[in-house]
């Protein structure tokens, strides 16, 4: 073609293979929106300033990105909003129960035509205010109650320590929310992040909100695209590993440079201010769409035998390296997520017994963000959850990164029995956990200090 | 000289047939959309023929040019999409 085009035809059948074959998409538009000037002396006044400014600043967020999406024929597959954490719009009313704001939170997302609005939050790592012991206390209720709204709960940083007696209360507040939703298999458990170093920019469901330093209003990006890079690796079966991580690092930039793209036009054309891209394999149930799957094209028989460590370390890193190039601001959790009820081949390694709970925290080390979307027994005592967010919250405080636990105990069910979520949320077998008793400990209570990582002025 | 902006990239996936050329450039003509080059592979055993089209004439909306090539294509029995170019500039340089 002539030199008229700065681009080549192979580049062209390279997008486009990627979009029509490999399933590349951008996987959120995420509009962050500030709810501080909604706090209220009284709640029902603070939920319909809520949900008068979320339809307002929200309300051609759909439309936008579908324009934008059919303009650029690329799929943009969630439209989404984060809001300050709830806990500190509600904390001025002074009521017990802010299970009315979520029901605000929810109805503002059915009026804007959005899935999931995000930042039913609070952020407890060193202790609780009066907002935030409101927000635990409505938790199983507000998550049980509305279809939408997604919760998140900061236990944990690197600087702070860990907040134990958070943590503790959790395993009851995530067993009674299973209890609430039994009939959808424990579904409310699958709207609530718990996280150590929660990021204030995440884009992705469910544990967005738009944290205390954000400005007003701003218009974040989560990409996807482990088809893409499933599809890159499958065609060099004889690469070496450093070659590997060259080919990843080529697809992560494609993928980024579109969700830069999209992000900013997005942007624009809603006259708010462009935040972040986040650099993230999100995997789907879709065919070939799935992390698992790259590790196995990498060279594992199985997501879970030795070595998925060492190959999700590299993976993760090279989809930072290549991301970090094609966009100017990278946020959010950025990494490789591993889902087990959204990834295909991470519920087969799970079926096929290659893949334990304990390997799965292991993986959580070396990538973000955590033990997520998994289920175990509903008769899994609540100190053994709060150990098992513990553990995960020890793993992102030592090591200076964001980890999450979203864990789903299924009522009923036990190790091998199969829960259906339906839609996005995929479906997941139903994991052993270890049967010894971390009672004690978790009784104990207090706080975690702070480790020596924090001390580094 | 063409700007980015007025450009579009549309492509054509499907069986081969006769008919898909003729049929796609008539409703480019009809809405005065320049066709300012043609190729044509084979791309996981579709074909596949890729247009690079100035849009400064077009006299319809962006959307309803795609509509409109959409339904032309399902006629065909081939899938036709029209997208900006840019989108193919940004993904391979900075």
């Amino acid at each position: 073609m002539p030199s008229l085009f700065s681009f080549t035809p192979q580049e062209i059948l390279e997008t486009i293979r990627m979009i029509q074959f490999e399933n590349l998409d951008i996987r959120t538009i995420t509009l962050g929106i500030s709810l501080r000037d909604c706090a209220a002396a009284n709640i029902e006044e603070t939920c319909r300033r809520v949900y008068e400014k979320i339809t307002r600043l929200a309300a051609k967020l759909v439309s936008v990105g579908d324009e934008v999406a059919a303009q650029y024929g690329i799929p943009i597959v969630n439209k989404r909003i984060a809001v300050t954490p709830i806990a500190q719009v509600g904390e001025p009313s002074h009521e017990e129960d802010l299970t009315p704001l979520a029901k605000a939170l929810d109805q503002a997302a059915a009026a804007v035509g959005i899935n999931f609005i995000g930042g039913f939050s609070a952020l407890v790592h060193k202790g609780f205010t009066k907002g935030d012991r409101a927000l635990f206390n409505s938790l199983p209720e507000a998550l049980a109650t509305t279809e939408r709204v997604c919760a998140s709960i900061n236990v944990a940083t690197t600087k702070a320590g860990m907040n134990m007696d958070a943590i503790s209360e959790l395993g009851h507040l995530i067993k009674e929310t299973a209890r609430l939703t039994a009939a959808q298999g424990g579904l409310g458990c699958a709207k609530l992040v718990t996280f150590c170093n929660a990021p204030e920019d995440n884009p992705f469901m469910a544990g967005a909100f738009h944290g205390p330093g954000e400005p007003e209003v701003v218009l974040n990006v989560g990409i996807s695209g482990p088809g893409a890079v499933l599809a890159a690796l499958r065609q060099y079966p004889e690469a070496d590993l450093g070659q590997l991580a060259t080919i990843i690092k080529n697809t992560a930039f494609k993928v980024t440079r579109m969700g830069e793209l999209v992000g900013r036009e997005v942007s624009k054309r809603l006259e708010v201010p462009f935040g972040i891209v986040d650099l993230s394999l999100a995997p789907t149930n879709a065919q070939g769409d799935s992390v698992a799957e790259i590790l196995e094209a990498i060279g594992l028989e199985r997501c879970g035998s030795h070595g998925t460590t060492a190959a999700l370390a590299m993976l993760n890193d090279a989809v930072k390296k290549g991301g970090a190039m094609a966009s100017s601001y990278v946020g959010g959790l950025s990494g490789a997520f591993i889902p087990v009820s959204e990834d295909n081949g991470m519920i087969r390694a799970v079926q096929e017994g290659a893949l334990s709970l304990e390997k799965l925290e292991a993986m959580t080390a070396v990538c973000s963000v955590g033990l997520d979307m998994f289920a175990i027994p509903g008769d899994t005592p609540a100190e053994v959850i709060a150990a098992i967010i513990a553990d995960e919250a020890a793993i992102g405080m030592i090591n200076n990164k964001t980890t999450a636990v979203r864990v789903i105990p299924v009522p009923g069910k036990k190790p091998g029995d199969m829960v259906e979520f339906g839609g996005l949320l995929g479906r997941a077998p139903v994991m052993a956990v270890n049967p010894f008793s971390p009672a004690a400990m978790i009784r104990r209570g207090g706080r975690l200090p702070a480790p020596l990582q924090a001390l580094g002025n | 000289m063409v700007k980015a902006d007025d450009r579009a990239i549309i492509t054509v996936l499907g069986r081969d047939r006769v008919g898909i050329l003729a049929g796609i450039t008539g409703v480019l003509a009809a809405a005065g959309v320049n066709i300012l080059d043609i190729s044509q592979t084979i791309l996981q055993e579709f074909f596949t023929m890729i247009m690079i089209v100035d849009l400064r004439g077009n006299t319809l909306t962006l959307s309803t040019l795609q509509e409109q090539l959409r339904a032309k294509g399902a006629s065909l029995g081939v899938q036709v999409t029209i997208q900006r170019a840019d989108v193919f500039k940004f993904m391979h340089r900075i």
